[in-house]
Formats: C-alpha cells, sequence, structure tokens
C-alpha cells in the first residue's frame, strides 16, 4: 500500500476552543491510484490535504498516524517533515499559479526551489526540459516571467515543478477550478498522463466538482463536515451512490442535457454543522432525508462489497 | 424587450491611454419578459463587461442599447435613477456583494431610501415579506444580522429579494452560483426559473455550459467579444455547429458520461452546412440556430 | 504603498485562508472584541502607545506642575536638575522643566493639527481620484506628484523665513498643506481597489450618489488605515515642525522642543555641558516619534491577521 491514513484528526486553534476540522480520517491509497477528494467547503477536504504536508499555524495534529511507502510520516515535525515534503510528498496547492513570483523567470525560480532542497539545477535540467516538452511547453518557458504565460501555461508549469522528483504521493488542491473549461480537460488529463508515465505514484485530487472526478479518478472519497462518507470506485460512487449524501450531491448537479422544465433539480435544505462543538453522531444527521434514532450514534465506516466503503447505518442495513 | 444592438466597449491601457483592449466587438442580443438568455463564455469573452454595461456600470464605445424602444446608452442622474427600477444585477461573490460593516438589512433600507421612501411602513413591510417570500427566506432567519453570519446561498436570496422590491424587469444575473456549493446551488438556480415564470427577463452570464444548459430558453457563445454562436438552447447545445462551441461542450466535464465517449459521440455529430455568406455577420444554422463564420483559429490552452 | 494595498485587502476580506474552515464552521466572535484582545497583547502597540501616553499627559498636567514661565528669566543660570528646577535651568537662567512641558504641549497640538490638515486634503483628493478615476484622477494625480515632489522641508524654510510664522497654529496649517502628498496616493491605491468591489457597484445600482458612497462605503472599509496613515501623518509633522523650530523658522513666541534645541545650540549648551538642557527635547522628540512608528506596526499587526505572529 502506497499511502495509509489512519484515524487523523486534525483541529484548527481558534479563541473560542477547538474546531475539529477533520475528525478521523482513515483510508488507504494505492500504489498508482488517482483517488478524488470531495466534498462541499468547510468538509475537512483541504485540512487534509495540507495536513499530509505542512501543518500550518494554527492546524494541530490530535491523533492519528500517517504511512507513505511503510515509512510513518512525522506531519507535526516541520524540521522532519522536510525530508519528505517535495521528494516524497508533494502539492500543487490552490492558487498555485497565481503564487509564482512575478520579478522572477520561471527558470530561476526552479532552480532556487531545487537549490534549497539540495538538487542541482543543472544536473535536472535536461529531465525538466523533457517534462515541460511532454507536457506541450517550448524550453523559452523557462526564460519567460509567469506575467507571459497563460493560466493553462502556468498551471502546467506548476504541475510539472511539483513532480520534478517524482514524488510518491501528489497532493492536487482544487487543480482545475481557476480554468477555463478548455484548459481544464488538459490539465486534468496531465494528471492522469503523469500517473501513467511514473512521475507521480499515488495521487489525491481535491475538489469540490464531482464532474472532473469522474473524467479521471480511480476512486472517489466523499466527505462531509469533517468525516468521511463513502468511498469506491468513481464511476459506482457517481452511478450509484450508497450513501444519502452523496445521492442527494449528485442528484443537485446540472448536467448538459437536462432542463428545468423536464426534470426540476433538488439542493440539500439547511447547513453543514458547526464544528467547534460539532453534535455526537452522524453529522449529516440534522440534513439526512433517512435519519433515524440510531443516527444519534456515530456510523462507523464500513466496507459493504469489496472495494465499497459507506459510513451511514441506512446504507449499511 | 431590452435589446443591444452592434455594441463594442474598447479599453484604454497603458499610460495616457494609448494601448487598447477591445473587450466587446459587434454584439446584437436581445431578452424578452419571461425568458432567461445565458450568455456563456470563458474569461475574456467579454460576457461581464456586456453585464456591466446593460447595468451602466461601464460605458460603451459604440452601439446602443434599448429598453422598451427608448436608448439608455448614456444614461445619466434622474433617468438613471429611474431605469434602476427596471433593471438590476446581483454579482458573482456574494460576500464582496456587502459592505462589511453594516447589517445585511441595509442593501434593503438603501433601496427604500432611493425609491420607495412614501410608502408608508406598514407598505413597506409588506413588499419587504413578500420578496423575501419569493426566495424563500423567512424574515428572521437574515434581517439583523451581518453579512459573515450567513451563507453564500442565503446572501445571494438576499440580493435577489433586494432586486425585486423595486418590480424590476430585467435581471443581470452575473455568475451568480459558481461561489455557491454544489448542494446550494441548484436552489438559487431554481429561484431564477421561478422568477422567470413571474415574467422577468434575466440575462444568466456564466462560463458552465450545464447551468445554462438547464435553465436558459436561448443562448449566446462568446469568444474574446463576439459572438460565436447563439440560438435556442436546446439546438445550440444539440447540435454545436462552431469550433469553439464543440471544444467547450468536449470539455465540460459531464457526471456519467467520460471525455472519450463524448469525443466520439462529437465527431459522429455531422457538422451542419454552413452557408457562404460574405460579411461578418451571423449565418442561419436551423431555425432558431445562428453561428458566425468560423476562422482557422487554433484553440490554445 | 502597494503593500499597504495587500494589507488592507487581505483585512478587508478579514481572514487568511486558514479561517476559512474557521469562519464557515463557527459563529463568528464579536469582531470588537477580538481586536482589543490581540490589541492588547500586542508588545509594539502596548510600548509604543505607552510612551506616547507617557508624554502626552506631562504635556497637558505638566503646565500646571510647573510654576514658572517658560520665558520667564531671573533663575540662577546654568544650574543641573535639583528639587527646585527639575530639569535644571538654561545658561540664561530659565526654567527648562517648564519650557520642556510647554514644549511638549505645543508639539502634540502641531502634530494634530498639521496631522488633521494634511488628512482632510489627503482623503479629498485620494477618495475623489480613487473613485472617479479618468480625467479628474489624471489631473487630481498630476497635481499630487507635483507638490509630493516639491523638497517640502525647502519650501517650509522659504515660506516660513519670508512670512514670520507668528503662531503655532500658522505653521501647523503649512506644515500640513505641505504633507499630504503621499498619503493621498496611498488613499487613491486602496480606494482603487475598494471601488471595484462589488459592493460599491451595488450601492451605485441603489441610486447612491458619489459623496454617499464615499462617506459609506469606501471610507469605513478603509477605517483602520486611514487611523494608521493618520498616525504616520501626525508623527511626520512632529518631525518637521521640530526641524523647522531648530532652525530658528518656527513662531518665535511659542515654546517648542525644537526651539528649545535652538536656544541650547546657539548658546554653547554642548560645549559648556548643560546636558539637562538638550538632552530632555531630543529624547523626547525621538520617543514620542518613534514610539508612533512603532505603535502603527503594532496596529497593523493587530488589524491584519495575517501579519500576526501566533
Amino acid at each position: 500500500m502506497s499511502l495509509s491514513v489512519d484515524n487523523l484528526r486534525v483541529y484548527y486553534r481558534t479563541l473560542r476552543g477547538d474546531v475539529r476540522a477533520l475528525d478521523g480520517a482513515t483510508f488507504k491509497v494505492a500504489d498508482g491510484e488517482i483517488m478524488g477528494l470531495a466534498g462541499e467547503s468547510g468538509c475537512g477536504k483541504t485540512t487534509l490535504g495540507k495536513s499530509l504536508i505542512r501543518l500550518d499555524g494554527r492546524m494541530r495534529l490530535v491523533e492519528g498516524t500517517v504511512e507513505l511507502d511503510g515509512v510513518k510520516l512525522p506531519l507535526d515535525d516541520t524540521r522532519a517533515m522536510d525530508e519528505f515534503r517535495f521528494r516524497k510528498v508533494s502539492i500543487v496547492p490552490q492558487y498555485a499559479m497565481s503564487a509564482l513570483n512575478p520579478i522572477r523567470k520561471i527558470g530561476r525560480m526552479i532552480s532556487e526551489l531545487l537549490a534549497s532542497r539540495g538538487v542541482s539545477y543543472d544536473e535536472t535540467l535536461p529531465e525538466l526540459r523533457r517534462r515541460l516538452g511532454l507536457v506541450g511547453l517550448e524550453d523559452e518557458v523557462l526564460d519567460r516571467y509567469p506575467i507571459e504565460l497563460s493560466g493553462g501555461m502556468k498551471q502546467r508549469v506548476v504541475m510539472v515543478l511539483s513532480t520534478l522528483l517524482d514524488p510518491s504521493l501528489l497532493i492536487a488542491d482544487e487543480l482545475t477550478s481557476a480554468l477555463d473549461v478548455s484548459t481544464q480537460r488538459a490539465v486534468a488529463e496531465m494528471l492522469v498522463e503523469f500517473r501513467d508515465r511514473g512521475f507521480v505514484r499515488s495521487t489525491i485530487v481535491i475538489t469540490h466538482d464531482l464532474s472532473i472526478l469522474f473524467q479521471i479518478a480511480d476512486t472517489i472519497l466523499i466527505m462531509y463536515a469533517g468525516k468521511l462518507m463513502e468511498k469506491g470506485p468513481a464511476a459506482l460512487v457517481v452511478d450509484d451512490p450508497l450513501h444519502p449524501y452523496t445521492r442527494l450531491l449528485v442528484g443537485s448537479l446540472p448536467e448538459v442535457g437536462v432542463r428545468y422544465e423536464e426534470r426540476r433539480l433538488t439542493g440539500i435544505p439547511g447547513r453543514p454543522p458547526v464544528l467547534l462543538d460539532p453534535p455526537p453522531g452522524c453529522r449529516f444527521r440534522d440534513r439526512c432525508p433517512l435519519a433515524s434514532a440510531k443516527c444519534t450514534d456515530e456510523p462507523p465506516m464500513v466496507e459493504l462489497v469489496p472495494g465499497r466503503h459507506v459510513a451511514c447505518w441506512e446504507a449499511a442495513a | 424587450m431590452l435589446e443591444l444592438t452592434d455594441v463594442t466597449k474598447v479599453f484604454k491601457t497603458g499610460t495616457f491611454g494609448g494601448g487598447a483592449l477591445t473587450a466587446v466587438s459587434g454584439v446584437t442580443l436581445s431578452i424578452e419578459p419571461g425568458e432567461v438568455v445565458s450568455l456563456i463564455g470563458e474569461s475574456g469573452s467579454g460576457k461581464t463587461t456586456i453585464g456591466r454595461m446593460i447595468l451602466r456600470l461601464t460605458d460603451l464605445t459604440s452601439g446602443s442599447i434599448t429598453f422598451d424602444g427608448s436608448d439608455v446608452t448614456r444614461l445619466e442622474g434622474r433617468a438613471l435613477h429611474d431605469y434602476y427600477a427596471k433593471v438590476q444585477g446581483v454579482f458573482q461573490d456574494p460576500f464582496s456583494s456587502f459592505n462589511p460593516v453594516f447589517k445585511v438589512d441595509r442593501v434593503f433600507e438603501m433601496i427604500r431610501g432611493n425609491y420607495l421612501r412614501d410608502l408608508p411602513p406598514d407598505a413597506w413591510n409588506a413588499r419587504l415579506r413578500s420578496s423575501l417570500e419569493a426566495v424563500a427566506l423567512e424574515p428572521g432567519e437574515i434581517l439583523g444580522k451581518f453579512p459573515h453570519q450567513l451563507s453564500g446561498g442565503q446572501l445571494q436570496r438576499v440580493l435577489i429579494a433586494r432586486a425585486l422590491l423595486l418590480e424590476i424587469r430585467y435581471l443581470v444575473a452575473d455568475e451568480i452560483i459558481s461561489m455557491l456549493d454544489a448542494s446550494t446551488r441548484v436552489d438559487v438556480l431554481n429561484l431564477l426559473g421561478d422568477l422567470k415564470a413571474r415574467g422577468l427577463g434575466i440575462l444568466f452570464v456564466t462560463h458552465d455550459l450545464s447551468l445554462g444548459n438547464y435553465i436558459s430558453d436561448r443562448t449566446m457563445i462568446l469568444r474574446r467579444g463576439r459572438v460565436v454562436e447563439t440560438g435556442v438552447t436546446a439546438k445550440v447545445f444539440g447540435n454545436p455547429v462552431h469550433p469553439y462551441t464543440r471544444t467547450l461542450v468536449a470539455s465540460v466535464p459531464q457526471l456519467h458520461k467520460t471525455w472519450h465517449e463524448l469525443d466520439r459521440e462529437l465527431q459522429d455529430a455531422p457538422l451542419a452546412k454552413v452557408g457562404a455568406a460574405p460579411g461578418d455577420g451571423l449565418v442561419e444554422v436551423e431555425d432558431g440556430h445562428f453561428v458566425a463564420l468560423a476562422q482557422e483559429e487554433a484553440t490554445t490552452t | 504603498m502597494s503593500s499597504a494595498d495587500a494589507r488592507t485587502e487581505s483585512l478587508s476580506t478579514g481572514t487568511a485562508e486558514v479561517t476559512t474552515v474557521v469562519s464557515t464552521a463557527i459563529p463568528p466572535p464579536r469582531r470588537r472584541s477580538e481586536t482589543l484582545y490581540f490589541a492588547f497583547r500586542n508588545r509594539k502597540l502596548v510600548i509604543g502607545l505607552s510612551v506616547v501616553l507617557a508624554f502626552l499627559v506631562l504635556a497637558i498636567v505638566g503646565p500646571w506642575l510647573a510654576d514658572a514661565d517658560p520665558f520667564e528669566f531671573g533663575y540662577p543660570t546654568g544650574q543641573p536638575p535639583s528639587s527646585e528646577h527639575w530639569l535644571g535651568t538654561t545658561g540664561a537662567g530659565q526654567d527648562v522643566f517648564a519650557q520642556f512641558v510647554y514644549g511638549l504641549r505645543a508639539s502634540f497640538v502641531v502634530g494634530a493639527v498639521a496631522g488633521c490638515v494634511a488628512a482632510l486634503i489627503a482623503m479629498a483628493i485620494g477618495f475623489v481620484s480613487g473613485y472617479r478615476g479618468g480625467v479628474i484622477d489624471d489631473v487630481l494625480s498630476m497635481f499630487t506628484n507635483v507638490v509630493l515632489v516639491i523638497p517640502t522641508l525647502a519650501v517650509l524654510i522659504i515660506v516660513a523665513a519670508y512670512l514670520s510664522v507668528g503662531s503655532l497654529l500658522a505653521e501647523a496649517v503649512l506644515i500640513g498643506v505641505t504633507s499630504w502628498p503621499w498619503a493621498a496616493r496611498a488613499i487613491r491605491a486602496q480606494t482603487f481597489s475598494l471601488a471595484a468591489r462589488d459592493f460599491v457597484n451595488l450601492a451605485r445600482l441603489s441610486g447612491q450618489g458619489t459623496v454617499r458612497v464615499i462617506t459609506k462605503e469606501i471610507a469605513p472599509n478603509m477605517s483602520s488605515y486611514l487611523l494608521l496613515a493618520f498616525i504616520l501623518l501626525f508623527g511626520g509633522s512632529i518631525l518637521i515642525a521640530a526641524t523647522l523650530d531648530f532652525l530658528g523658522l518656527g513662531p518665535s513666541q511659542v515654546m517648542s522642543l525644537g526651539l528649545m534645541l535652538n536656544t541650547a545650540v546657539s548658546n554653547a549648551a554642548l560645549q559648556l555641558g548643560y546636558w539637562w538642557w538638550f538632552i530632555p527635547p531630543g529624547l523626547a522628540i525621538t520617543a514620542i516619534v518613534g514610539g508612533l512608528y512603532v505603535m502603527n506596526v503594532g496596529l497593523d499587526e493587530v488589524f491584519n491577521p495575517k501579519l500576526r505572529e501566533t
């Protein structure tokens, strides 16, 4: 198993107490698997993605272990994690393409980044050029400033850079949301290509857009209010969801071909619970049409069918 | 009818306005009461600029906009004030649309202070209540609250309620749901459908084809400020003719069809014969479906 | 001042990326108490403010405590500090403590008045320029740039020399009308970014006029920034006034810290070793202006969550 996460809990410290943003995540990502991590805002997906590589100031690792290729990641020790960052675990953060230093040429920026990791730019240059070429960028890109590149080009540069040292785990946080539709497809397909060529071993794609995940992910993990709700093969999670939340979510997505007059879609009424002091039991209870008395006990994640996990009393029944 | 005729907008760039950026070029469109027209385009297509021009937040460089026959292209002062009682807008970022130091009631108070001052308190409260009802909001859940205490979906509805206070005829909805969560998007979208049924004409600006397809009667596809394809929604998406439209349709990630399947479908779909009409106008593909002459532009990614 | 753009941008959006989770997840704490909480814990703010307040209290209360008139002669000359003359006497037999506290008072008055004048001009020009844009902005910016480029001190020296500034107020106004340009540019930049926000557009769509939009929509969202700018103008004015007074170009009938330094230097206090005459005023100016700047940095951290060291 490439990545193994066990009961990971990461809370945010605030003046009013701890916000339980990620409250017990347990899952595995296999070698070569592209796992989609989907959910709405506040569900904890970005927290999960960030905690696998760098806990920032307000985040606190409460419990849980993460193993990558059999080695335990020292998540709460920033210095020790440095060994793993960029080499074993890499991230393409949200808005990465807008975070490129505007007064540095791309090549210079890459060389500075590599130098900080103790990697020689000159030695890596041939491979860098090769990969840039693979994604359709010419060598001149290295001599350009970020402002001279289009959004799609910048995103591709960032992706090549993040995977330059062939990490075991790549975390892609909202890779395509800032892009135009026509570029989205190219970038999403590039992610698959990187996996196929062995530049990355496992990938976690964090997004709110289920349809992108349907296109490129092998499995999808649905999160809600800090908890995992469902995990399974992408096509099955979308076409035949087991968890009521997933079902309602999929049912609320408009598609090309469905019109208002023909089939009126419905959303999910209500709002996610406040994570400062969350209610006990299933966190989706208040908005779930299938909720019953036993939902005050938190449902465990069970493997109903090989490969399909769900955390719901009704689904498991 | 709200009508735009050959509208062009050129922005001055650089020091002392030496350079020029053409955001919109020769766009003609119309909205009838009781219909939703989608303006679909990617970034740089000019769709937001068109919305802003209709709302008179930006001036036109050339062309005209008429509202029920009268020219509103250069309205100012009192006439503009009256125009806003009939045409309003809602924008993309609900949190940015509210002044964070005030409560949300203020957006209603501003309308009342500028347009409905003569209304006695009872009548005002009744109108406020009915506007909130139309958007499915309880007065108790939003009045007296600050913007950060409400969700994006609630805020967008407050903004639509604000527009409804004025008994407007047309609404410009600029990417109003793109910043909302998936589970609440569709509720606001359905709300637009309800408003359409009440006779409101809506210009729905978006980059998301699925949304446009779901809610609009007619669609206009924009690229770099020009109209590329337009017509009845079902026909434009069912039978996309222009290469750009086809690229867009092929790139939209769908929930039950992979891109490969989509590609194969599009390949099999015949390109309708486009008559070799000279000049740059729109050519009729089929009844209610028009396309601009395709230019040999490679879509760079 | 473009970094200030980024700072107030994040200030207006209020919460850093990290706290998006927090803000969607919890009912937000009452804004004011959170700001005050961080304010009191910020060392720079507390230290800076304490220093400034200490001198301010001295400036207010001092003149009552001093039983001498600052210009009154007749005391023994060149006396070091003693129980009768807390800061000793000058070479000409005047009470230094009296001069000191009246001088402090003058400094604060000049700072406040000049700061206000400069702030008002800067706001008027900055807001209009930033909100209206176009030709109006071009003209006002040109004007601002011209005034900015003029060597202020040289102009003040020349004007003061010719007009023989008689009163503190005149000096303050003079300083105020020459020190606003940087603030006007900063306010203009902030206004640009705020004017592009949707709530400003919405106000326009609701029929609000320009003045209402500026005062109700834009200014309140820049209030912390305006406070910071005012503090800088205040401190800067004190410094400029002290310079003018030191050069003998300030009002000669009003005791000020700069005037003390002027008199001390021209009467060879340094050579005579009358440290109690020139050190207190010099130290006071440094401490007050330094304290204001440190306070400013601290305030910036309080207002902007991103700058806080957690």
